[in-house]
């Protein structure tokens, strides 16, 4: 079946955004390839700035792949091979030029599982800061990690604890001070890969409104298998399904009005 | 019967006893459910008819030295039992002559009797060989050792067979439907595995002990405080007559050991890290499925072929193009040469349990710091190392006990003076190969020239469980962080 859907042209289904935000990143035709597997075949998709764009669909179909193309963490899997274009403010990606490391300090990532490094709390989100030469002094550091606990919403929590390995947090509040690190180097886009995946109810409500707060200030991309999360928080959502791009618009109208069968056959619980 | 012969025994009816428990209880399956498969009712008449008798024969085998040397002890008389110091030589001169006893024809014990040949003659002929003449309580020693000896043969075998006979039998008729089998072969089962690791420990603590009680007849003699604060090292030769028992100090030999460890960490820990790092962090699986074993046959080479390597080669190239120019020695034997050698030996030992180290290290640490911007060195140095130094500590405390207990080398680069010296171009020497200098050669284990062995070799054992502690404890107190 893949075999075919190769060779037949592919039009993913689009609505176009009534709100009009300018866009972020755009990719063309992105494939991807681990060894023999073709992972991707070819997407094309625009990404609004300062909103919360989700990616939706069944696992393996491809969503986390194509997040981990727009900050080439896919160039530390072995074997893996991306095509297509990716630009980020209209500077492509995949420029032999591109300092890649640069590129990561633009685009944020938090994971599935939440992976704080075992260091203090503070030492944590320093972390980006301190390798990227962010802060000048000791007090712009200090300043730096505060705000950005802040803006995590993890600060009023953590304030007396600040020397404590960051490990030693319940599953939520590591999530948030992921979040935090990814903040502290003031990205402009922030990746999320499943945020919540890994955390009951009540942390993934806190990150929900974090990931909601957050996006007056950065572009958020998120993967999500819950399609109540995504609807919560996403003003754009895109479909995936088997390495394609089924469909994508603004969330509302995905969820009450998809275009495709199979979007609603996904949504409605019908596959995945 | 011989031990081997029991057992041989033991195993036979132990075999008869599995098919015969089988076979009954397939023949009673026709009347009836059975609680367990007919192989697990074979292995419960098994069980019964070995597992008694094998305890009966350990036990008895294990008792029967202790009382012929009772009866040996009993029979000699008191002017001999009272010259302490030779009373081991007395006894296996007593065992060598019933030995000798058990040889001779009735016709030459008869004539050995009545004084018409010596015993030594006699003996000789028999393709036994005595140091002097045997004396006449040795005789009725001799002849008590036998006469027990042979007794307490025979009560082993009676009490093997009726153990033997026993269990079958008992075995055999307690085979029933209802019988839980399963149960029993299972804590069977229980018992060997606690019994193979009850070995492992017991032994260490009889190796413990015998050094422990070596070393306190050491020092007895020698003082302790004269043994571990003494700084010369002069054991002087335990000729036979001689009362003068030399200096054994303790310090030139403990400075060696730290001394040619420290260079040998010198060059093993980074060279072994790096290596580490190079293979588990850049290299592709290509280079890592070939570089990785080349590392690791650097610890299948004996450390007497890396003895070779150090003297012939290292060596001299130390003393003529470091030493000589620099006016620091002359000799080609010296502590840098041995710390170096040592190093290299000692890498795979680091490289190849970092590298475990640092590929256990969870991948979703390295994925946060690159998703950050880290680059991969970055990565490394402020994420992974510090996520993984516990087991790095650990795997090169390993090494340093791994240096420590190292003698071959040493022997070979750094020569055998005892020496406490600043210099790297000195002769120096090792605890482990002063334990070997003074346990070669024709020796008594009565004089603190041999014993001093023991000293050294309970001390020894002492740092490099310390060490081990040390590296548990750094381990311990540190992984908390890391999960």
């Amino acid at each position: 079946m893949s075999a075919v859907q190769a060779t037949v042209p592919f039009e993913t289904v689009r609505t176009p955004d009534a709100a009009g935000r300018p866009i972020k990143i755009h990719t063309r035709n992105v494939k991807v390839t681990y060894g023999q597997k073709q992972a991707l075949h070819g997407v094309s998709i625009d990404i609004a700035e300062k909103a919360v764009t989700a990616f939706i669909g069944p696992s393996g179909c491809g969503k986390s792949t194509f997040l981990r193309c727009i900050n080439r963490m896919n160039d530390t899997i072995a074997g893996a091979r991306v095509e297509g274009t990716i630009t980020l403010d209209d500077q492509d990606v995949y420029d032999p030029d591109l300092d890649v490391v640069e590129l990561r300090a633009r685009v944020g990532m938090v994971f599935q599982k939440p992976n704080p490094f075992p260091k203090s709390i503070f030492d944590n989100v320093a972390y980006g800061p301190r390798i990227h030469g962010l802060a000048r002094s000791k007090a712009d550091l200090e300043e730096i990690v505060v705000t950005s606990l802040q803006k995590a919403s993890l600060f009023n929590e953590v304030k007396d604890r600040l020397t404590e390995p960051g490990t030693g947090l319940s599953g939520g509040q590591q999530q948030r001070l992921c979040i935090a690190r990814a903040i502290a180097v003031s990205p402009e886009v922030i990746l999320m890969d499943e945020p919540c995946s890994a955390l009951d109810p009540i942390a993934t409500a806190k990150i929900e409104e974090l990931i909601d707060e957050l996006r007056a200030n950065f572009t958020i991309v998120i993967v999500t298998h819950s399609m109540q999360q995504a609807a919560r928080v996403s003003q754009r959502t895109a479909f995936f399904h088997l390495g394609h791009l089924i469909e994508e618009g603004p969330t509302d109208h995905v969820f009450t009005n998809p275009l495709e069968q199979r979007t609603l056959d996904y949504i409605t619980g019908r596959f995945g | 019967m011989g031990p081997l012969w029991l057992l041989a025994l033991i195993a036979g009816l132990s075999f008869f006893g599995y098919v015969l428990g089988r076979w009954k209880s397939v023949v009673l399956s026709g009347k009836g459910a059975l609680a367990a498969r007919p192989g697990y009712y074979g292995a419960y008449v098994l069980v019964w008819t070995a597992m008694p008798a094998l305890a009966i024969l350990i036990v008895l085998s294990l008792a029967k030295p202790l009382i012929v040397d009772r009866t040996v002890r009993a029979n000699l008389p008191e002017t001999v039992l009272a010259d302490t110091t030779q009373l081991s030589l007395q006894i296996s001169g007593v065992e060598q002559v019933a030995a000798g006893l058990k040889l001779a024809t009735p016709d030459e014990l008869q004539n050995i009797r009545i004084g018409v040949v010596t015993a030594r003659s006699v003996f000789a002929r028999h393709g036994l060989p005595l140091g002097e003449d045997v004396k006449p309580y040795q005789l009725v020693a001799a002849g008590a050792l036998n006469v027990v000896s042979d007794g307490l043969d025979t009560a082993i075998d009676a009490a093997v067979v009726a153990a033997l006979a026993f269990g079958l039998i008992f075995a055999f008729a307690r085979v029933r439907p209802r019988l839980r089998a399963r149960n029993l072969v299972e804590n069977t089962v229980l018992a060997l595995l606690i019994a193979a690791s009850s070995v492992a420990i017991l032994t260490t603590v009889g190796i413990v002990l015998s050094l422990l009680f070596q070393a306190l007849q050491f020092f007895s003699m020698v003082s302790p405080i004269n043994f571990y604060f003494g700084t010369i090292w002069d054991p002087r030769f335990a000729a036979a007559g001689s009362t003068e028992s030399g200096q054994f100090g303790f310090l030139p030999l403990f400075w060696g050991t730290i001394y040619i460890s420290f260079f040998a960490m010198l060059v093993a820990v980074p060279v072994g890290l790096f290596s580490a790092v190079y293979m588990a962090e850049y290299a592709g699986s290509k280079v890592r499925s070939i570089a990785k074993p080349l590392i690791e046959i650097l610890a299948g080479i004996p450390t007497i072929v890396y003895g070779f390597f150090a003297l012939t080669t290292i060596g001299p190239f130390i003393r003529d193009w470091l030493a000589v120019p620099l006016g620091l020695g002359t000799s080609g034997n010296n502590v840098l040469t041995a710390g170096l050698v040592m190093g290299i030996m000692i890498i795979p030992y680091v490289s190849s349990l970092s590298d475990d180290i640092i590929t256990a290290v969870p991948r979703s640490l390295r994925d946060g710091s690159l998703a950050l911007g880290a680059t991969r060195s970055e990565t490394m140095r402020q994420v992974i190392l510090p996520a993984a130094l516990p087991g790095v500590v650990g795997a090169v405390l390993l090494a340093v006990s791994r240096a420590i207990g190292e003698t071959m080398i040493v022997v070979l680069a750094a020569g055998v003076a005892a020496r406490a010296s600043l210099n790297p171009f000195a002769e120096m020497t090792t605890i482990t190969v002063k334990i070997v200098n003074q346990l070669t050669g024709d020796l008594e284990f009565t004089s603190p020239q041999t014993l001093v062995a023991f000293a050294l070799g309970i001390t020894l054992f002492v740092i490099t469980l310390g060490l081990n502690v040390l590296a548990l404890t750094i381990v311990r107190k540190y992984r908390e962080q890391y999960e």
